[in-house]
Protein backbone atom coordinates (compact mmCIF):
# COMPACT_ATOMS: atom_id res chain seq x y z
CA UNK A 1 0.00 0.00 0.00
CA UNK A 2 2.89 2.56 0.85
CA UNK A 3 4.69 1.43 -2.35
CA UNK A 4 1.56 2.73 -4.33
CA UNK A 5 0.85 5.74 -2.45
CA UNK A 6 4.68 6.42 -3.17
CA UNK A 7 3.98 5.23 -7.08
CA UNK A 8 1.03 7.31 -7.69
CA UNK A 9 2.33 10.51 -5.56
CA UNK A 10 5.42 10.42 -7.83
CA UNK A 11 3.41 9.83 -11.23
CA UNK A 12 1.67 12.24 -10.46
CA UNK A 13 3.98 15.08 -9.85
CA UNK A 14 6.02 13.89 -13.22
CA UNK A 15 2.52 14.00 -15.03
CA UNK A 16 1.90 17.59 -13.72
CA UNK A 17 5.54 18.79 -14.45
CA UNK A 18 5.58 17.46 -18.12
CA UNK A 19 2.50 18.28 -19.33
CA UNK A 20 3.26 21.58 -17.58
CA UNK A 21 6.39 22.30 -19.88
CA UNK A 22 5.12 19.93 -22.73
CA UNK A 23 1.52 20.41 -23.39
CA UNK A 24 0.00 23.58 -21.78
CA UNK A 25 2.47 25.82 -23.76
CA UNK A 26 0.12 25.61 -26.38
CA UNK A 27 -2.49 26.79 -24.37
CA UNK A 28 -0.48 29.54 -22.78
CA UNK A 29 -1.55 32.72 -22.26
CA UNK A 30 1.55 35.91 -22.59
CA UNK A 31 4.02 32.42 -21.66
CA UNK A 32 1.51 31.60 -18.40
CA UNK A 33 0.53 28.38 -18.14
CA UNK A 34 -0.94 26.95 -15.03
CA UNK A 35 0.55 25.32 -12.34
CA UNK A 36 -0.34 21.98 -12.70
CA UNK A 37 2.42 20.72 -9.90
CA UNK A 38 0.66 23.52 -6.79
CA UNK A 39 -2.36 22.50 -7.83
CA UNK A 40 -1.31 18.30 -7.06
CA UNK A 41 0.23 20.15 -4.01
CA UNK A 42 -2.95 21.73 -3.16
CA UNK A 43 -5.27 18.76 -3.62
CA UNK A 44 -3.04 16.97 -1.30
CA UNK A 45 -2.76 19.75 1.23
CA UNK A 46 -6.97 19.77 1.21
CA UNK A 47 -6.97 16.16 1.96
CA UNK A 48 -3.94 14.88 4.28
CA UNK A 49 -2.86 17.87 5.94
CA UNK A 50 0.19 20.07 6.24
CA UNK A 51 3.27 17.64 6.48
CA UNK A 52 2.09 15.09 4.08
CA UNK A 53 1.44 18.53 1.63
CA UNK A 54 4.64 19.80 2.70
CA UNK A 55 6.79 16.83 1.70
CA UNK A 56 5.39 16.70 -1.39
CA UNK A 57 5.10 20.14 -2.42
CA UNK A 58 9.10 19.61 -1.58
CA UNK A 59 9.01 16.90 -4.07
CA UNK A 60 6.99 18.36 -6.72
CA UNK A 61 8.99 21.69 -6.62
CA UNK A 62 12.02 19.85 -6.95
CA UNK A 63 10.91 18.22 -10.13
CA UNK A 64 9.82 21.59 -11.50
CA UNK A 65 13.49 22.97 -11.02
CA UNK A 66 15.04 20.03 -12.14
CA UNK A 67 13.17 18.69 -15.39
CA UNK A 68 13.72 20.52 -18.44
CA UNK A 69 13.79 22.93 -19.72
CA UNK A 70 14.14 24.83 -15.85
CA UNK A 71 17.32 26.94 -15.84
CA UNK A 72 16.92 28.75 -12.32
CA UNK A 73 18.48 28.14 -9.32
CA UNK A 74 17.20 24.49 -7.88
CA UNK A 75 15.34 24.28 -4.62
CA UNK A 76 13.63 27.80 -5.15
CA UNK A 77 9.94 26.32 -6.72
CA UNK A 78 10.57 23.74 -3.67
CA UNK A 79 10.79 26.01 -1.08
CA UNK A 80 7.82 27.87 -2.75
CA UNK A 81 5.47 25.10 -2.86
CA UNK A 82 6.55 23.73 0.76
CA UNK A 83 5.27 26.88 2.47
CA UNK A 84 1.94 26.82 0.01
CA UNK A 85 1.29 22.71 0.93
CA UNK A 86 2.27 23.76 4.58
CA UNK A 87 -0.51 26.44 4.54
CA UNK A 88 -2.89 24.99 2.52
CA UNK A 89 -2.92 22.42 4.90
CA UNK A 90 -3.64 24.66 7.77
CA UNK A 91 -6.58 25.87 6.33
CA UNK A 92 -7.70 22.88 5.38
CA UNK A 93 -10.80 22.73 7.83
CA UNK A 94 -12.29 25.54 6.25
CA UNK A 95 -11.25 24.97 2.87
CA UNK A 96 -13.68 21.82 2.65
CA UNK A 97 -16.56 23.68 3.62
CA UNK A 98 -17.61 24.70 -0.12
CA UNK A 99 -16.55 24.50 -3.39
CA UNK A 100 -15.93 28.61 -3.32
CA UNK A 101 -13.08 28.72 -0.22
CA UNK A 102 -11.82 25.27 -2.12
CA UNK A 103 -11.51 27.99 -5.14
CA UNK A 104 -10.44 30.54 -2.79
CA UNK A 105 -7.50 27.99 -1.13
CA UNK A 106 -6.07 27.58 -4.52
CA UNK A 107 -6.07 31.04 -5.49
CA UNK A 108 -4.41 32.18 -2.33
CA UNK A 109 -1.84 29.63 -2.93
CA UNK A 110 -1.02 30.09 -6.28
CA UNK A 111 -0.35 33.60 -5.51
CA UNK A 112 1.52 32.90 -2.57
CA UNK A 113 3.38 30.10 -4.58
CA UNK A 114 4.24 32.80 -7.23
CA UNK A 115 5.12 35.31 -4.94
CA UNK A 116 7.82 33.64 -3.12
CA UNK A 117 9.21 32.21 -6.21
CA UNK A 118 9.17 35.55 -7.60
CA UNK A 119 10.50 37.17 -4.69
CA UNK A 120 13.33 34.51 -4.05
CA UNK A 121 14.27 35.68 -7.52
CA UNK A 122 14.60 39.05 -6.39
CA UNK A 123 16.37 38.46 -3.87
CA UNK A 124 19.06 36.06 -5.91
CA UNK A 125 18.75 38.19 -8.98
CA UNK A 126 18.02 35.19 -10.59
CA UNK A 127 17.02 36.18 -13.48
CA UNK A 128 17.48 39.98 -13.38
CA UNK A 129 13.71 40.31 -13.76
CA UNK A 130 12.04 44.03 -13.36
CA UNK A 131 9.13 43.88 -10.53
CA UNK A 132 6.89 45.28 -12.82
CA UNK A 133 7.19 42.53 -14.68
CA UNK A 134 7.00 39.82 -12.12
CA UNK A 135 3.59 41.64 -10.97
CA UNK A 136 2.43 40.92 -14.75
CA UNK A 137 2.69 37.55 -14.40
CA UNK A 138 1.11 36.55 -11.12
CA UNK A 139 -2.26 37.61 -11.40
CA UNK A 140 -2.50 35.77 -14.86
CA UNK A 141 -1.43 32.99 -12.96
CA UNK A 142 -3.74 33.23 -10.86
CA UNK A 143 -6.59 33.27 -12.84
CA UNK A 144 -5.60 30.24 -15.29
CA UNK A 145 -4.75 28.15 -11.58
CA UNK A 146 -7.91 29.15 -10.64
CA UNK A 147 -9.63 28.45 -14.26
CA UNK A 148 -8.36 24.89 -14.35
CA UNK A 149 -9.43 24.10 -10.43
CA UNK A 150 -12.91 22.50 -11.26
CA UNK A 151 -11.02 20.04 -14.27
CA UNK A 152 -8.26 19.02 -11.76
CA UNK A 153 -8.38 19.61 -8.02
CA UNK A 154 -11.55 17.68 -7.64
CA UNK A 155 -10.51 14.30 -9.66
CA UNK A 156 -6.94 14.79 -7.46
CA UNK A 157 -8.52 15.31 -4.63
CA UNK A 158 -10.37 11.94 -4.96
CA UNK A 159 -7.43 10.03 -5.77
CA UNK A 160 -5.58 11.43 -2.93
CA UNK A 161 -8.52 10.36 -0.37
CA UNK A 162 -8.65 7.22 -1.87
CA UNK A 163 -5.39 6.29 -1.02
CA UNK A 164 -5.08 7.57 2.58
CA UNK A 165 -4.59 4.96 5.31
CA UNK A 166 -7.94 4.17 7.14
CA UNK A 167 -8.59 5.62 10.32
CA UNK A 168 -10.89 4.82 12.80
CA UNK A 169 -13.27 8.00 13.42
CA UNK A 170 -13.70 10.14 10.57
CA UNK B 1 0.94 7.16 11.20
CA UNK B 2 -0.87 5.55 13.70
CA UNK B 3 -0.41 8.41 16.36
CA UNK B 4 -1.66 11.22 14.32
CA UNK B 5 -4.57 12.41 15.64
CA UNK B 6 -7.42 14.63 13.12
CA UNK B 7 -7.19 18.12 15.70
CA UNK B 8 -3.73 18.19 16.68
CA UNK B 9 -1.80 20.78 15.46
CA UNK B 10 0.61 20.37 12.63
CA UNK B 11 4.48 19.56 13.87
CA UNK B 12 6.81 22.71 12.61
CA UNK B 13 9.09 20.30 12.96
CA UNK B 14 8.63 18.67 9.31
CA UNK B 15 8.35 22.13 8.19
CA UNK B 16 11.35 24.00 9.11
CA UNK B 17 13.20 20.65 8.35
CA UNK B 18 12.00 21.21 4.51
CA UNK B 19 12.62 24.84 4.74
CA UNK B 20 15.89 23.94 5.40
CA UNK B 21 16.54 21.95 2.35
CA UNK B 22 15.24 23.96 0.42
CA UNK B 23 17.49 26.62 1.53
CA UNK B 24 20.17 24.58 1.30
CA UNK B 25 19.49 23.42 -1.87
CA UNK B 26 19.21 26.93 -3.55
CA UNK B 27 22.42 27.98 -1.20
CA UNK B 28 24.42 25.17 -2.78
CA UNK B 29 23.27 25.70 -6.70
CA UNK B 30 24.18 30.19 -6.33
CA UNK B 31 27.71 28.80 -4.91
CA UNK B 32 28.14 25.97 -6.95
CA UNK B 33 27.87 28.79 -9.93
CA UNK B 34 28.48 26.94 -13.16
CA UNK B 35 29.51 23.59 -11.26
CA UNK B 36 26.77 23.69 -8.77
CA UNK B 37 26.67 20.07 -6.73
CA UNK B 38 23.17 20.50 -8.28
CA UNK B 39 24.42 20.00 -11.99
CA UNK B 40 24.77 16.14 -11.54
CA UNK B 41 21.31 16.08 -10.43
CA UNK B 42 19.76 18.19 -13.00
CA UNK B 43 20.98 16.42 -15.93
CA UNK B 44 19.49 13.23 -14.06
CA UNK B 45 16.69 14.43 -14.10
CA UNK B 46 16.97 15.36 -18.05
CA UNK B 47 18.06 12.10 -18.54
CA UNK B 48 14.25 10.69 -16.71
CA UNK B 49 12.24 13.64 -18.13
CA UNK B 50 13.58 14.32 -21.47
CA UNK B 51 12.27 11.13 -23.15
CA UNK B 52 8.84 11.59 -21.36
CA UNK B 53 8.82 15.06 -22.49
CA UNK B 54 9.75 13.83 -26.26
CA UNK B 55 6.81 11.71 -25.75
CA UNK B 56 3.83 13.99 -24.73
CA UNK B 57 5.27 16.48 -27.36
CA UNK B 58 5.01 13.54 -29.92
CA UNK B 59 1.45 12.94 -28.16
CA UNK B 60 0.50 16.81 -28.24
CA UNK B 61 2.29 17.93 -31.97
CA UNK B 62 -0.80 16.51 -34.24
CA UNK B 63 -3.44 18.64 -32.25
CA UNK B 64 -1.06 22.10 -31.88
CA UNK B 65 -2.22 22.52 -36.28
CA UNK B 66 -5.94 22.02 -35.68
CA UNK B 67 -6.25 26.20 -35.00
CA UNK B 68 -3.67 27.03 -38.23
CA UNK B 69 -5.66 25.00 -40.38
CA UNK B 70 -8.85 26.23 -39.72
CA UNK B 71 -6.87 29.70 -39.65
CA UNK B 72 -5.62 28.95 -43.33
CA UNK B 73 -9.07 27.02 -44.38
CA UNK B 74 -10.57 31.00 -45.61
CA UNK B 75 -7.24 31.61 -47.90
CA UNK B 76 -7.13 27.70 -48.97
CA UNK B 77 -10.91 28.17 -50.21
CA UNK B 78 -10.81 29.00 -53.64
CA UNK B 79 -7.70 27.07 -54.40
CA UNK B 80 -9.78 24.44 -52.59
CA UNK B 81 -12.66 25.00 -55.44
CA UNK B 82 -10.35 25.00 -57.73
CA UNK B 83 -8.76 21.48 -57.21
CA UNK B 84 -11.93 19.74 -56.01
CA UNK B 85 -12.87 20.17 -60.30
CA UNK B 86 -9.42 18.51 -60.79
CA UNK B 87 -8.81 15.65 -58.18
CA UNK B 88 -11.45 15.64 -55.25
CA UNK B 89 -9.16 13.72 -53.68
CA UNK B 90 -6.65 16.32 -52.98
CA UNK B 91 -9.02 18.00 -51.06
CA UNK B 92 -8.59 15.41 -47.75
CA UNK B 93 -4.93 15.71 -48.51
CA UNK B 94 -4.81 19.14 -48.05
CA UNK B 95 -6.19 18.78 -44.90
CA UNK B 96 -3.68 16.46 -43.14
CA UNK B 97 -0.71 17.69 -44.98
CA UNK B 98 -0.44 21.90 -44.06
CA UNK B 99 1.67 20.70 -40.87
CA UNK B 100 3.66 18.60 -42.86
CA UNK B 101 4.42 21.51 -45.71
CA UNK B 102 5.21 24.09 -42.91
CA UNK B 103 7.42 22.01 -41.61
CA UNK B 104 8.75 21.38 -45.06
CA UNK B 105 9.67 24.58 -45.75
CA UNK B 106 10.86 25.30 -42.56
CA UNK B 107 13.39 22.70 -43.19
CA UNK B 108 13.53 24.19 -47.21
CA UNK B 109 14.83 27.43 -45.22
CA UNK B 110 16.56 26.11 -42.87
CA UNK B 111 18.69 24.54 -45.45
CA UNK B 112 18.79 27.84 -47.13
CA UNK B 113 20.59 29.21 -43.88
CA UNK B 114 22.97 26.87 -43.69
CA UNK B 115 23.69 27.24 -47.30
CA UNK B 116 24.20 31.04 -46.33
CA UNK B 117 25.95 31.36 -43.70
CA UNK B 118 27.93 28.00 -44.44
CA UNK B 119 27.75 26.71 -41.12
CA UNK B 120 26.40 22.71 -40.19
CA UNK B 121 23.07 22.42 -38.51
CA UNK B 122 21.72 19.58 -36.52
CA UNK B 123 18.01 19.86 -36.74
CA UNK B 124 15.82 20.01 -33.58
CA UNK B 125 12.30 20.22 -32.94
CA UNK B 126 11.25 22.27 -29.60
CA UNK B 127 9.65 19.28 -27.41
CA UNK B 128 8.77 21.77 -24.10
CA UNK B 129 8.91 25.57 -23.10
CA UNK B 130 9.17 27.11 -20.01
CA UNK B 131 6.49 29.04 -18.60
CA UNK B 132 6.30 32.18 -17.85
CA UNK B 133 6.00 32.14 -13.81
CA UNK B 134 9.69 30.45 -13.87
CA UNK B 135 10.72 33.89 -15.00
CA UNK B 136 13.12 32.61 -17.53
CA UNK B 137 12.90 31.91 -21.35
CA UNK B 138 14.08 28.50 -21.72
CA UNK B 139 13.19 25.54 -24.29
CA UNK B 140 14.05 21.47 -24.54
CA UNK B 141 14.78 20.29 -28.09
CA UNK B 142 15.07 17.06 -28.42
CA UNK B 143 18.47 16.42 -29.81
CA UNK B 144 21.06 15.76 -27.23
CA UNK B 145 24.96 15.18 -27.01
CA UNK B 146 24.24 12.19 -29.02
CA UNK B 147 23.44 13.51 -32.50
CA UNK B 148 26.19 15.89 -31.32
CA UNK B 149 25.02 19.25 -29.16
CA UNK B 150 27.09 20.16 -26.52
CA UNK B 151 26.66 22.86 -24.39
CA UNK B 152 27.80 27.02 -25.14
CA UNK B 153 26.57 26.21 -29.31
CA UNK B 154 24.33 28.46 -31.42
CA UNK B 155 20.88 27.26 -32.26
CA UNK B 156 19.27 29.05 -34.87
CA UNK B 157 15.69 28.80 -37.06
CA UNK B 158 15.03 29.98 -40.53
CA UNK B 159 14.37 33.30 -40.21
CA UNK B 160 17.45 33.90 -37.31
CA UNK B 161 18.92 33.29 -34.01
CA UNK B 162 17.05 31.87 -31.41
CA UNK B 163 19.59 30.85 -28.49
CA UNK B 164 22.12 29.27 -27.17
CA UNK B 165 22.44 25.35 -25.35
CA UNK B 166 22.92 25.40 -21.92
CA UNK B 167 23.21 22.02 -21.40
CA UNK B 168 22.65 19.12 -23.24
CA UNK B 169 21.88 15.52 -22.19
CA UNK B 170 21.57 11.89 -24.24
CA UNK B 171 18.56 12.92 -26.24
CA UNK B 172 17.62 16.32 -25.32
CA UNK B 173 18.94 19.34 -24.55
CA UNK B 174 17.83 23.04 -22.85
CA UNK B 175 18.24 26.22 -25.33
CA UNK B 176 18.33 29.87 -23.16
CA UNK B 177 16.19 32.02 -25.65
CA UNK B 178 17.90 35.66 -26.30
CA UNK B 179 15.07 37.21 -24.93
CA UNK B 180 15.41 35.55 -21.57
CA UNK B 181 16.58 38.47 -19.11
CA UNK B 182 20.13 36.67 -18.67
CA UNK B 183 20.71 36.46 -22.35
CA UNK B 184 23.73 39.02 -23.34
CA UNK B 185 24.54 38.81 -27.09
CA UNK B 186 27.03 40.69 -28.98
CA UNK B 187 25.46 42.04 -32.18
CA UNK B 188 26.68 44.14 -35.11
CA UNK B 189 24.43 46.62 -36.99
CA UNK B 190 24.20 45.87 -40.41
CA UNK B 191 24.30 49.20 -42.05
CA UNK B 192 27.51 51.02 -39.66
CA UNK B 193 29.02 47.52 -38.59
CA UNK B 194 29.21 49.10 -35.10
CA UNK B 195 29.22 46.78 -32.32
CA UNK B 196 27.23 47.09 -28.99
CA UNK B 197 25.64 44.05 -26.38
CA UNK B 198 21.77 42.73 -26.78
CA UNK B 199 19.67 42.07 -23.15
CA UNK B 200 16.61 40.04 -23.09
CA UNK B 201 13.48 41.71 -21.57
CA UNK B 202 12.46 37.77 -20.05
CA UNK B 203 8.93 38.34 -21.91
CA UNK B 204 8.57 35.63 -24.82
CA UNK B 205 5.07 36.72 -26.41
CA UNK B 206 4.22 38.91 -29.29
CA UNK B 207 5.99 41.91 -27.70
CA UNK B 208 9.06 40.28 -26.52
CA UNK B 209 11.50 42.34 -27.88
CA UNK B 210 15.66 43.13 -26.67
CA UNK B 211 17.34 46.41 -25.81
CA UNK B 212 20.54 47.22 -27.49
CA UNK B 213 23.25 49.43 -25.67
CA UNK B 214 26.08 49.80 -28.37
CA UNK B 215 29.45 50.18 -27.46
CA UNK B 216 29.66 53.71 -29.16
CA UNK B 217 27.53 56.08 -27.91
CA UNK B 218 28.19 58.61 -30.88
CA UNK B 219 26.27 56.25 -32.98
CA UNK B 220 22.49 56.43 -33.68
CA UNK B 221 21.10 53.51 -34.89
CA UNK B 222 18.57 54.10 -37.76
CA UNK B 223 15.32 52.32 -37.72
CA UNK B 224 14.73 48.84 -38.92
CA UNK B 225 18.72 48.51 -39.11
CA UNK B 226 19.42 44.95 -39.39
CA UNK B 227 21.41 43.37 -36.56
CA UNK B 228 23.67 40.50 -37.32
CA UNK B 229 25.84 38.35 -34.27
CA UNK B 230 29.17 39.62 -33.81
CA UNK B 231 29.90 36.47 -32.92
CA UNK B 232 32.78 35.08 -30.40
CA UNK B 233 36.19 33.11 -30.32
CA UNK B 234 35.57 29.50 -32.06
CA UNK B 235 31.92 30.61 -32.56
CA UNK B 236 31.55 29.27 -28.73
CA UNK B 237 28.73 30.53 -27.84
CA UNK B 238 27.24 32.51 -30.80
CA UNK B 239 28.78 32.16 -34.37
CA UNK B 240 28.82 35.14 -35.92
CA UNK B 241 26.63 36.71 -38.73
CA UNK B 242 23.30 35.32 -37.81
CA UNK B 243 20.15 37.65 -37.92
CA UNK B 244 18.92 38.63 -34.81
CA UNK B 245 16.02 41.27 -35.41
CA UNK B 246 15.46 44.96 -36.72
CA UNK B 247 15.55 48.28 -34.61
CA UNK B 248 12.28 49.38 -33.90
CA UNK B 249 12.72 52.67 -31.83
CA UNK B 250 15.49 54.72 -30.75
CA UNK B 251 15.56 56.27 -27.13
CA UNK B 252 18.45 58.03 -25.35
CA UNK B 253 17.96 59.12 -21.20
CA UNK B 254 20.18 61.95 -19.73
CA UNK B 255 21.00 59.81 -17.10
CA UNK B 256 23.17 57.75 -19.74
CA UNK B 257 25.91 58.46 -21.97
CA UNK B 258 25.29 55.46 -24.60
CA UNK B 259 22.15 55.57 -26.89
CA UNK B 260 19.49 52.61 -26.28
CA UNK B 261 17.83 50.90 -29.05
CA UNK B 262 14.77 48.09 -28.81
CA UNK B 263 15.30 45.47 -30.98
CA UNK B 264 12.31 43.48 -32.52
CA UNK B 265 14.05 39.82 -33.21
CA UNK B 266 13.11 38.16 -36.55
CA UNK B 267 12.25 34.71 -34.67
CA UNK B 268 8.89 34.47 -33.38
CA UNK B 269 9.25 32.86 -30.21
CA UNK B 270 6.45 31.94 -29.06
CA UNK B 271 5.79 29.78 -32.45
CA UNK B 272 9.28 27.68 -32.14
CA UNK B 273 9.14 24.58 -33.67
CA UNK B 274 12.29 23.24 -36.14
CA UNK B 275 15.76 24.46 -34.89
CA UNK B 276 19.44 24.05 -36.26
CA UNK B 277 22.45 24.06 -33.74
CA UNK B 278 25.46 24.79 -35.18
CA UNK B 279 27.76 22.13 -35.20
CA UNK B 280 31.74 21.26 -36.42
CA UNK B 281 31.11 20.38 -40.00
CA UNK B 282 32.63 16.98 -39.12
CA UNK B 283 30.65 16.64 -36.13
CA UNK B 284 29.92 12.80 -34.76
CA UNK B 285 25.90 12.57 -35.22
CA UNK B 286 23.18 10.36 -35.25
CA UNK B 287 21.03 12.10 -37.44
CA UNK B 288 21.69 13.66 -40.96
CA UNK B 289 23.65 16.96 -40.58
CA UNK B 290 22.72 19.40 -42.74
CA UNK B 291 26.04 21.27 -44.66
CA UNK B 292 26.12 24.02 -46.71
CA UNK B 293 25.91 21.18 -49.62
CA UNK B 294 23.11 19.30 -48.47
CA UNK B 295 22.19 16.89 -46.18
CA UNK B 296 24.56 14.50 -45.21
CA UNK B 297 24.37 11.21 -43.37
CA UNK B 298 27.09 11.72 -41.16
CA UNK B 299 27.57 8.09 -39.68
CA UNK B 300 28.38 6.55 -43.20
CA UNK B 301 30.31 9.34 -44.06
CA UNK B 302 29.15 9.20 -47.58
CA UNK B 303 27.54 12.25 -49.23
CA UNK B 304 25.18 13.15 -51.38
Amino acid sequence: MILLRVGVATTMISLAVVLQVAFFPYLAYDGVVPNLALLVVVAAALVRGPEFAAVLGFLAGLAVDLAPPADHVAGRWALALVVVGYLAGRVRNDARTSAVAAIVTVAASSFVGTSIFALSGLVLRDPAVPVAEALQVVPIAIVYDVLLTPFVLPLMMRLFHRLEPRRVAY
Amino acid sequence: MALRHQNKRPSRTVLVLLLLASFTLITLDVRGGDDSPIEPLRSAAGEVFGPVERGTAAVVRPFQAVPEFLRTTGDLRSDLERLEAENSALRGQLATTVVDRNRADELDGLLQSSRSTGYALVPARVIAIGPAQSFSATVTIDAGTSSGVRPDMTVLNNDGLVGRVLRADRGTATVLLVVDAESVVGGRLGSSMEVGFLRGRGIVGNEGSLDLDLVDNSVTPGKDDVLVTWGSKDGVPYVSGIPIGRVTSVYSSPRQLSKRAVIDPVVDFSALDLVGVVVDADAKSDRAVINADGLQAQQSGDTR
